[in-house]
């Protein structure tokens, strides 16, 4: 059992470091959000896994919230913004997509060095899966570095939060989980409502986070 | 400790019940005068926890380390309520705001001043997280009240960084949580300070090592360290003058205590990588790399943001170095740098009404068409450079001494950039303060009493400063390492 519960999680969370691999290289923003819900439902299977394996009840409810909130209602929000600002076109990265992902390999090879070198003091369990969630953290962040357009970095910061669920709930009995993955959908549900009110239409032409950087001290 | 209640419960329980209240009340004045008084019963709360501070539990904790923040909040707190409600009154006359929109104003402000005051006193700390994501994200709602393209972009601006920055933080404190719950055991006794501090020797070093590169990050990028600084002047520029003052006095120092709490555990572990030599390199960053970029600015308010990075940057890079000396004089900047900074956005904020411009090149001979405020610039950028013999003179003269004594090599990008900082805004306070008048010469209405106490206060404190005071610091900079 305690083998088949390891190789399970392993599995779960390796495929979340996959899918936030095959965000770096999406070129289109319906299927960047798609992806996205995948990576969002893989979290889910992974927490209620750990809920499974821990015997944590409360972790169901993360995981449920995962499901529910991450994998249906905000990618359908976004898919709307989408539509209504017309732009399902306009992923531009910064770095083209071959150096992108070198950095993301390089990255997932640094967490792996950093976790792997922990003795064997902590939990092996939460010691893998934190190799993987920082993995993921770190790609979240490379993906809202290269990626200009705002719905884009708003999907990159979500992935980077996925990963920090996954380390929460792979922290043996950690309180909180709930409260923190709900404070993170309030915050993400901001994140949604703010490029909503943004007026995007109305005072910028554009949602791209380089029209912020003319704000940049050199014009006033 | 005087039965049930105690101040604690008055420093939370008010600021939350005051904003609900504020949210529902239709008119700005009683709004405004609810707000300070509300600010001025925490204030008078906070200073009560010197004398009778309640035992620690499972959620919140009073030490000699955190009521100095505490009760320099609270008091900046009420200073900036005060300023703010003659600020607004001439906000509201010009239209920039709504009265609508000043009604969320003053719920967000007191509302702030719950998450601020949760985050200083949180034991547990996820929950203290949790505060700082909370005060992040009230001060982005404020940021971008005035709706204009300008404030909207900084507010998102300042939004997306400080989520990284929060989330970066969330990661860290899991990482402390997995260090921590092998030896002290699962569940919530493994998040609370007081047990955290206890039990830090046995802790993995190699996991507190990781937490802390993650923690310092995340919540540097909340204190304003040099390469994660990027929101802090434009969050500055485009709010309302009160806001800025808030952020500069306060809103820093609660993300500087997250970071000094979690060095405290990495000290009392010997296996683990000093702390000082990374707060001591990001500080020294920030300090040269802002009074380079003090020199370039146009707008008086991101000017003075950027002072705020630099001094933010004297006090991590004074923690750093370490050693009593340090530490002492780090506690003591940091004080004097909230009262002269929020003093400064206090006087700025007046100018730039009665001007109706914050650019510097449009503000001209403020001594003659404005004496008290031309007069207050000259005398709060004086203090701010550090000049004798105010009291950031003090501080920034023994983190120097210190500095010569414990890294003599570091002193002199340190000096250098204190005196580029000098320069920068000694040249544009010359230029806005002296000189032929120009634009709108209309008398100022707003009140400058807190403009003046701030000052008084740097005054005095830079001349004598009260030996119970000086007893408090030492054994805070003792406790400090």
């Amino acid at each position: 059992m305690k083998g088949l519960a390891f190789d399970v999680s392993h599995l779960l969370a390796g495929g979340l470091v996959l899918l936030s691999f095959v965000q770096l290289y999406q070129n289109r923003l319906y299927a960047l959000l798609n992806v996205y819900s995948l990576q969002a439902f893989v979290l889910a299977l992974s927490v209620a896994w750990q809920a499974f394996v821990q015997d944590e009840s409360h972790l169901y409810v993360t995981a449920f919230i995962a499901f529910l909130f991450k994998a249906i209602v905000v990618p359908t929000a976004l898919h709307r913004v989408i539509v209504q600002l017309g732009i399902q076109r306009d992923v531009e990265n910064v770095v083209g997509v071959g150096p992108t992902m070198l950095a993301g390999l390089a990255l997932v090879a640094l967490a792996e060095v950093v976790m792997l070198r922990i003795a064997g003091d902590a939990d092996v369990l939460a010691r893998e899966d934190l190799a993987f969630a920082l993995s993921v953290v770190l790609l979240g962040l490379l993906m809202m570095v290269v990626r200009r357009n705002a719905v884009s970095m708003v999907v990159g910061f979500m992935s980077l939060e996925n990963g920090l669920i996954l380390a929460a709930a792979g922290a043996k009995g950690m309180p909180l989980v709930v409260e923190i993955s709900v404070a993170f959908s309030v915050l993400v549900a901001l994140v949604v409502i703010g490029v909503f009110l943004f007026r995007i239409s109305e005072t910028f032409a554009t949602v791209d986070a380089e029209a912020l950087d003319s704000f940049r001290d050199g014009r006033r | 400790m005087t039965g049930w209640i105690d101040a604690t419960i008055v420093l939370l329980a008010l600021p939350a019940a005051t904003a609900a209240l504020l949210a529902v009340l239709p008119s700005y004045r009683v709004s405004a005068a609810i707000n300070v008084a509300a600010a001025f019963i925490g204030f008078l709360a906070s200073a009560s926890l010197f004398v009778a501070a309640p035992p620690p539990n499972a959620y919140i904790v009073i030490d000699d380390l955190n009521v100095v923040f505490i009760v320099l909040n609270t008091f900046v707190g009420f200073t900036a309520s005060l300023f703010s409600a003659t600020y607004i009154a001439h906000e509201i006359e010009t239209g920039r705001i709504k009265p609508a929109h000043l009604r969320f104003y003053h719920a967000m402000y007191q509302f702030l001043l719950f998450a601020m005051n949760l985050a200083l006193i949180a034991n547990n700390i996820g929950l203290m997280w949790a505060a700082v994501e909370l005060a992040t994200l009230t001060t982005v709602l404020m940021v971008g009240i005035y709706q204009t393209q300008a404030a909207i972009e900084a507010a998102w601006k300042y939004f997306i960084l400080g989520s990284v920055g929060v989330a970066l933080a969330l990661f860290g404190t899991i990482l402390v949580y997995i260090a921590a719950q092998p030896v002290v055991g699962e569940g919530v006794q493994a998040m609370l300070w007081t047990n955290l501090l206890e039990h830090a020797p046995r802790f993995d070093p190699t996991l507190l090592d990781l937490a802390f590169v993650f923690l310092l990050l995340g919540y540097g990028t909340k204190v304003g360290l040099a390469p994660l600084h990027a929101w802090l002047p434009d969050a500055h520029a485009e709010g309302p003058t009160p806001i800025s003052a808030v952020l500069s006095g306060l809103l820093l120092n609660v993300a500087l205590y997250a970071v000094l709490r979690f060095k405290l555990l990495l000290d009392a572990n010997a296996r683990a990588l000093a702390p000082g030599p990374l707060m001591a390199t990001l500080g020294l960053v920030s300090v040269v790399f802002a009074a380079f970029m003090l020199y370039r600015r146009r707008d008086v308010k991101r000017m003075f943001a950027y002072s705020s990075i630099e001094h933010m940057g004297i006090i991590v890079f004074a923690f750093g170095i370490g050693g009593p000396l340090a530490n002492f004089a780090a506690l003591l900047h940091m004080a004097m740098h909230s009262l002269t900074k929020s003093a400064i956005f206090y006087t700025v904020g007046q100018i730039a009404q009665v001007k109706g411009t914050q650019q510097i090149a449009e503000i001209r001979g403020l001594t003659v068409s404005h004496p008290l405020l031309g007069w207050s610039l000259v005398f709060g950028v004086f203090a701010i450079v550090g000049l004798p013999p105010m009291g950031v003179f003090m501080s920034e003269f023994l983190i120097v001494t210190s500095t010569f004594a414990r890294a003599p090599w570091l002193a002199l990008p340190l000096a250098l950039g204190l005196l580029l900082a000098l320069g920068a805004l000694v040249l544009r306070m010359q230029s806005m303060a002296f000189g032929a008048p120009l634009g709108s010469t209309a008398p100022t209405r707003s009140s400058t009493l807190p403009i003046l106490a701030h000052f008084a206060l740097v005054l005095i404190a830079g001349i004598w400063l009260p030996p119970p005071l000086v007893a408090w610091f030492h054994h805070v900079a003792a406790m400090l390492r």
